[in-house]
């Protein structure tokens, strides 16, 4: 057996080839690695989520969630993540009836309700800091915008790799490759739509219905 | 389709996205709509469909079961739940606890009191 080199000088996953459709990449363990990742990634958020349950009803003689959260702009913002899942799902059918244009509309079409989302994100937040309610006002507010902060990061992080992901396929074309990069990002959309549950349960609904 | 990948169909996927509505249209609609007068009851309806929904996710759209990767990916996903709730559980009921103990109750103040 030859010793492991630090660099890779040729793809390792050149030889799979574009003739075996539903291999991902499975056998060299990129697709185990990277859902390893996410589980450490769900660590992350376990650890903000547990931080927000303690300090959520510190509200320091400042504003509490009734007073802060529109529950009605909220469903919308989960509306379009769970419309982005969807339709990334679609793009995975696609790539794997091996309909590259097909896949990259599905791609666009999820990648513009990312930011739908995100641009909801952006303006509650504007919202919020408009009324005086800043990370600095309590520990409340604090533990709200870590915890929805970085999911909104992640989303971000996850809109950037799509744009590049179609530039690649755009170039290069499904390739092998291509399509392993695809299947990661779709396990990290997913994943991104899961954290939000937490989110929109723990601290919007149980929020608003404490106070 | 080889044996260590899990896809979706055009029906499972379909399947898992309206589960999914009608599980976050209920714990929505109970909290705007201001339908159960118990916030008991709500907050657990709430993580009730949360957890079914999280479930529904893993299933529909992650694709987890337990032959992917050999059960490596299902054996980190248990691990990964066990860590959780360790972290949660245990920061809930320490911390319950430490506010309790810095907010004396009036008893404890009188017996401190008394001491002197």
């Amino acid at each position: 057996m030859e010793p492991n080199k630090f660099y890779v000088t040729t793809d390792p996953h050149a030889d799979h080839g574009d003739h075996h459709d539903d291999d991902h990449g499975h056998d060299t363990g990129t697709m185990l690695g990277f859902w390893i990742y996410l589980m450490s990634d769900c660590l992350i958020f376990g650890i903000l989520f547990a931080v927000y349950a303690v300090l959520g009803q510190n509200f320091a003689a400042g504003p509490n969630p009734s007073d802060l959260f529109e529950i009605d702009m909220i469903l919308v913002s989960t509306f379009m993540l769970l419309f982005s899942s969807i339709t990334y799902g679609f793009a995975v059918l696609k790539m794997e009836a091996n309909n590259k244009n097909g896949m990259m509309l599905w791609l666009i079409i999820t990648g513009l309700f990312g930011l739908a989302f995100l641009y909801l994100e952006i303006v509650e937040f504007e919202h919020l800091w408009h009324l005086g309610a800043t990370p600095m006002a309590s520990a409340f507010l604090s533990s709200f915008f870590t915890l929805v902060g970085t999911h909104g990061l992640h989303v971000t992080a996850g809109c950037l790799w799509l744009v590049v992901l179609l530039v690649q396929v755009q170039m290069h074309g499904l390739t092998a490759a291509n399509k392993r990069r695809i299947m990661c990002l779709s396990l990290f959309w997913h994943f991104l739509d899961l954290i939000w549950i937490g989110v929109f349960s723990l601290v919007y609904l149980t929020g608003v219905t404490l106070t | 389709m080889s044996a260590d990948t899990a896809h979706g169909s055009m029906k499972s996927y379909m399947i898992g996205f309206i589960l999914s509505v009608v599980l976050t249209v209920i714990p929505f609609a109970l909290v705007m709509g201001d339908m159960l007068s118990s916030e008991g009851a709500t907050i657990a309806i709430i993580f009730l469909l949360g957890a079914g929904q999280m479930l529904v996710h893993l299933h529909y759209f992650l694709h987890v079961t337990l032959k992917v990767e050999n059960g490596w990916q299902a054996m980190s996903i248990v691990f990964t739940i066990i860590l959780l709730v360790i972290i949660m559980v245990g920061s809930i009921w320490v911390m319950t606890h430490l506010q309790e103990n810095m907010m004396p109750a009036h008893d404890q103040i009188e017996r401190v009191l008394d001491g002197q």
